[in-house]
């Protein structure tokens, strides 16, 4: 096998021939026959109480074939959360039903209480505007200080607006709290994670179809992973036997997290389907994509780190406000607790950490996991905070964090916030960070800034995240409802090509391409010849699918699995062939010969003699070649990295240009490296996106603001600086295979912290004594700080 | 969103209260308006077609007068549901002063957008606003003042457009 198509090679994507000829085909590409559309008629206010829909005009009106409100749902169940988390008192989180569409009150602009099917999109759209929904408008909850201090509940049946009140780890409050209070030093910072908008390119879109011949249902979505949005839709929400229901995520245009969650619109397409005997397709606009994506982040954080003289870190405690929404989203609950608290200890040897996190319900869209998914939030408050301790304290704020880094010979290291991280060289990381972002170069850069009228920053970040979730007995332990393995089937046809089925949806990842690069390294043999099957729950065995940075971690586990299978079957069959014991079968570059003789057969002539077995030792073998295994993880992976960023800040204007951004991420071992550098590079955008221009704005009355791009920016190309990565630093992991971690959600981990540090020194620099700003660090806000900070000196 | 303003109207307190009190009037003076009708007793129903920004839609709306002190002061409050659109509401306190033959109207108005007007024209709902409110004056004052003192213009007539300044040249 040509050694540029195996592990660590970087052939070009399969994938990108049809994206970028514009022939994927992607949901609402799909046309079946006589489809039939769906409009949902949405809540302008954010919070009401519905007190009649009459839908009699809408249902005369041309072309309408049936209007659906919340009334028809009340008989079937609700989108559930899928993590139950705990309060500090033992008690349950609040859990109140999530319905299909909106009945009793519509509680966030754009939650959806009606539906209209019609013969075009065109007709289904004027119908809905012909439903007459008399809906009393409530006061909106939307700040989290308010929710929880007032008596207006956005589900009236819990009697408040706290979801839960966490703590981690409980056992560690008390101990917490002493090593604050007595600390030499405390470093105190309150800081705002924004709250984003996913903005995958391609909408949400889904396509119900029913066969009343026998029964079976099928929904083409947008979806991350079809087997679990089925498992919902089967065991929680319609009851839809799963044999009787194929969930089908065609080519998708992006996710983020937001496709991970199944939406009350994949339940309506379905039911409606079977009602009419006709699929029924919607496809949101841009609109309904800000309105009714889940969003992301939105915590508001006040965290300590206590430090001795030296800067020894001593404990951190952080407490926490995290908006979940109008309704728990699938994974709302964990992405708060355990992505998010777990990581508090960061990559420091710190004994003490005590997090307490409260989850609030407001009018506000879903919140859940979006790239990153807790890490995020817990990185930027941990390396915020100290930065701002190594300002205080007059320190380097490397040489603070080497201080405090694990070491290489502390592996397997216990975090105080309760993982066990497996491997990692984080001092590695920021030499090669120091190295490769030319830290050296620093002042006589920050001097030609000067020259030109320019403030110039320097920000640095060292992140851990936990991904390649997740090992179902810690998780189940942890409260979550579902195992987090995956699955894969390898198919050897007689042919000599491959099929390999998986349970992980590549949907940007580069899966078609990386997957076979295993298989093909594994089996000696051209990856050209190994198609990737994935995203039909008809095709593939099962599978938990694409989040959290798992699917290489996880599903290229099992694809290993399959594979040694096969390779463990295909010996035994080449051992009959050659007439010798498969313990003495070697496989070398696809060819499988007896040890110490000439002797040999090709790998495709091993799998003819499996489909064609004539001269076969039926007692012995099976005819076939096709392997299923199932891979659950012993530990989460733990990808780390040192981060470097410039900025230049026009004092005149508040204008931040990132001028350099530095990446150096231990990813374990490195299949594709192109890949991965395009993954960091995406990671990267999303997280300067974060830290600058991205922001999602709810007025007082609950009323989004933010809600199409002429309001919501994104960073663009020319935000961007030509970004360094590197990843030769990787220390691989532990317990998986290939000894890889997950590289998808990195750079929007590591950089928003690193950009905001960055600007903070700059105006530091520039002799304004700025201490914090919160994302996005947009021109008014740093203007503004400016200000403030020359009219308190003054 | 708050807006508070007073105007002069041309004309004395007594028909400055009778014509904001009449639909016919508000009518002509509502800028998009398409149908006005009601008494002041029960409220007024509108029809008003707008654009705000790149959204364009029909409103149809309810009217309630409160706290009438003829001819002093009312409480003018109204929704506008713009279907697909979003919706606006809102309020005005409206106080009449006379200043000799001429009356100070002065406005304070509370409004608050929501739907698809909120998500796409926060921005400029502001400046909307304020446009709305000028032009309901400017025709207002057209349909119920006398010509101002300093307006040499001459006067066009209550239901033709205003004419373009090279119409006005010629005529």
């Amino acid at each position: 096998m040509p050694k540029d198509t195996g592990i660590g090679a970087s052939p070009v994507r399969r994938e990108d021939v049809r994206f970028l000829t514009g022939t994927g085909e992607y949901t609402d590409d799909i046309v079946l026959a006589k489809q039939t559309y769906a409009v949902f008629a949405r809540s302008t206010v954010a919070h009401g109480t519905i007190k009649s829909i009459d839908t009699s005009a809408a249902e005369g009106m041309p072309g309408v074939l049936a209007v659906f409100t919340g009334e028809d749902f009340v008989e079937v169940g609700g989108n559930p959360a899928g993590w139950l988390i705990n309060s500090r008192n033992g008690e349950p989180m609040k859990e109140p039903k999530r319905p299909v569409l909106a009945h009793g009150k519509v509680r966030h602009v754009g939650d959806a209480y009606a539906a209209v099917i019609a013969e075009t999109i065109e007709q289904a759209r004027d119908a809905v505007e012909a439903i007459e929904a008399d809906i009393d408008e409530l006061p909106a909850v939307v700040d989290m200080n308010d929710a929880l201090s007032g008596s207006n509940f956005v589900h009236d049946e819990i009697e408040t607006n706290q979801c839960f009140d966490w703590g981690w780890i409980e056992d560690n409050r008390d101990a917490t709290d002493n090593a604050i209070k007595n600390a030499h030093h405390v470093t105190t910072l309150e800081l705002v994670n924004n709250r984003l908008v996913p903005n995958a390119m391609e909408p949400r879109a889904s396509i119900g179809s029913y066969k009343a011949s026998t029964g079976e249902y099928t929904l083409h979505t947008t979806s991350q992973n079809p087997h679990l949005t089925r498992l919902l839709i089967s065991a929680f929400v319609l009851g839809i036997p799963e044999n009787m229901l194929t969930v089908i995520a065609p080519d998708v245009g992006g996710g983020f997290g937001s496709k991970i969650y199944h939406y009350g619109e994949e339940a309506l397409v379905l039911a409606a389907a079977k009602k009419l005997g006709r699929p029924v397709k919607w496809t949101a606009d841009r609109t309904e994509s800000f309105l009714t994506d889940a969003h992301g982040r939105d915590h508001v954080t006040k965290i300590e780190l206590a430090l001795d003289k030296e800067g020894n870190f001593l404990a951190f405690r952080t407490d926490t406000k995290a908006n979940v929404g109008a309704y728990l989203s699938n994974f709302s609950t964990a992405t708060p607790t355990f992505l998010h608290g777990t990581l508090m200890a960061g990559n420091y040897t710190v004994p003490l950490v005590y997090v307490n996190v409260k989850a609030v319900f407001t009018n506000t869209a879903p919140v859940d996991a979006y790239r990153g998914a807790g890490r995020p939030e817990a990185t930027y408050s941990l390396e915020r905070v100290i930065d701002k301790a190594a300002r205080e304290l007059r320190m380097d704020p490397i040489e603070l964090r080497r201080k405090n880094f694990i070491k290489p010979d502390q592996y397997p290291y216990a975090s105080a916030a309760g993982l066990e991280y497996d491997a990692g060289n984080y001092d590695a990381l920021m030499d090669k960070m120091e190295e490769v972002a030319d830290v050296a170069g620093f002042e006589a850069r920050r001097k030609q800034s000067e020259a030109n009228g320019l403030m110039r920053g320097f920000g640095v970040n060292a992140y851990i995240e936990a991904c390649g979730i997740a090992p179902s007995n810690l998780v189940g332990v942890l409260g979550s409802r579902v195992g987090l393995y995956d699955a894969a089937t390898v198919r050897v046809n007689a042919t000599g090509n491959l099929s390999v089925m998986v349970g992980a949806h590549s949907h940007g990842q580069g899966h078609e391409t990386a997957f076979p690069q295993v298989v093909a390294e594994m089996l000696g043999i051209d990856p050209a010849v190994i198609d990737i099957v994935h995203g039909d729950t008809s095709k593939i065995p099962f599978g938990m699918g694409t989040y959290g940075s798992r699917s290489l971690a996880v599903c290229g586990s099992a694809v290993v699995r399959a594979t040694e299978k096969i390779i463990n079957k295909a010996k035994k069959i080449a051992g009959h062939m050659l007439e010798a014991s498969d313990q003495d079968i070697t496989l070398e570059n696809g060819v499988f010969s007896v040890a110490g003789t000439d002797k040999s057969v090709t790998f495709g002539e091993v799998a003819l003699k499996a489909y064609i077995p004539h001269e076969y030792p039926l007692e012995d073998i099976e005819p076939g070649l096709e392997e299923t295994a199932f891979y659950d993880p012993a530990n989460f992976t733990y990808p780390s990295g040192a981060y470097a960023c410039e900025v230049e800040v026009d004092p005149e204007t508040g204008k931040v240009r990132v001028d350099r951004m530095c990446a150096v991420d231990d990813f374990g071992n490195v299949i594709n490296p192109m890949i991965v550098t395009g993954q960091v590079h995406g990671g990267l955008a999303q997280g300067i996106g974060q830290a600058l221009v991205e922001n999602t704005s709810y007025d007082e009355n609950g009323q989004l603001l933010s809600a199409s791009y002429m309001d919501y920016t994104m960073p663009r190309a020319d935000d961007m600086p030509m970004f360094h990565v590197d990843h030769s630093q990787g220390t691989p992991c532990t317990h998986n295979p290939l000894g890889v971690k997950g590289c998808g959600e990195a750079g929007a981990i590591g950089s928003p912290p690193t950009v905001v540090n960055a600007v903070i020194d700059a105006l530091q620099s520039g002799g304004t004594n700025v201490t914090h700003i919160d994302m996005p660090v947009t021109p008014a806000r740093v203007w503004d700080a400016m200000q403030n900070a020359k009219s308190e000196e003054a | 969103m708050n807006l508070s303003d007073s105007r002069v109207i041309n004309a004395d307190r007594p028909t400055v209260w009778s014509a904001i009190l009449d639909p016919g009037v508000l009518m002509a003076c509502v800028p998009g308006c398409q149908e006005m009708d009601g008494t002041p007793e029960d409220g007024f129903t509108a029809t008003v077609v707008q654009k705000v920004g790149p959204v364009k839609a029909t409103f149809k709306g309810a009217v309630t007068l409160s706290e009438m002190q003829a001819p002093e002061s009312v409480t003018i409050s109204g929704e506008g549901k713009g279907g697909a659109a979003g919706f606006a509401k809102g309020g005005a306190k409206v106080r009449l002063e006379e200043q000799g033959d001429q009356t100070v109207l002065h406005y304070d108005v509370e409004a608050k957008v929501g739907g698809k007007l909120a998500q796409l024209g926060s921005r400029i709902i502001d400046g909307f606003a304020k446009k709305m409110a000028d032009q309901f004056f400017n025709n207002f004052q057209d349909h119920v003042g006398a010509p101002p003192a300093e307006d040499t213009e001459p006067e066009t007539s209550d239901d033709a457009p205003k004419k373009g300044w090279l119409k006005r040249l010629v005529t």
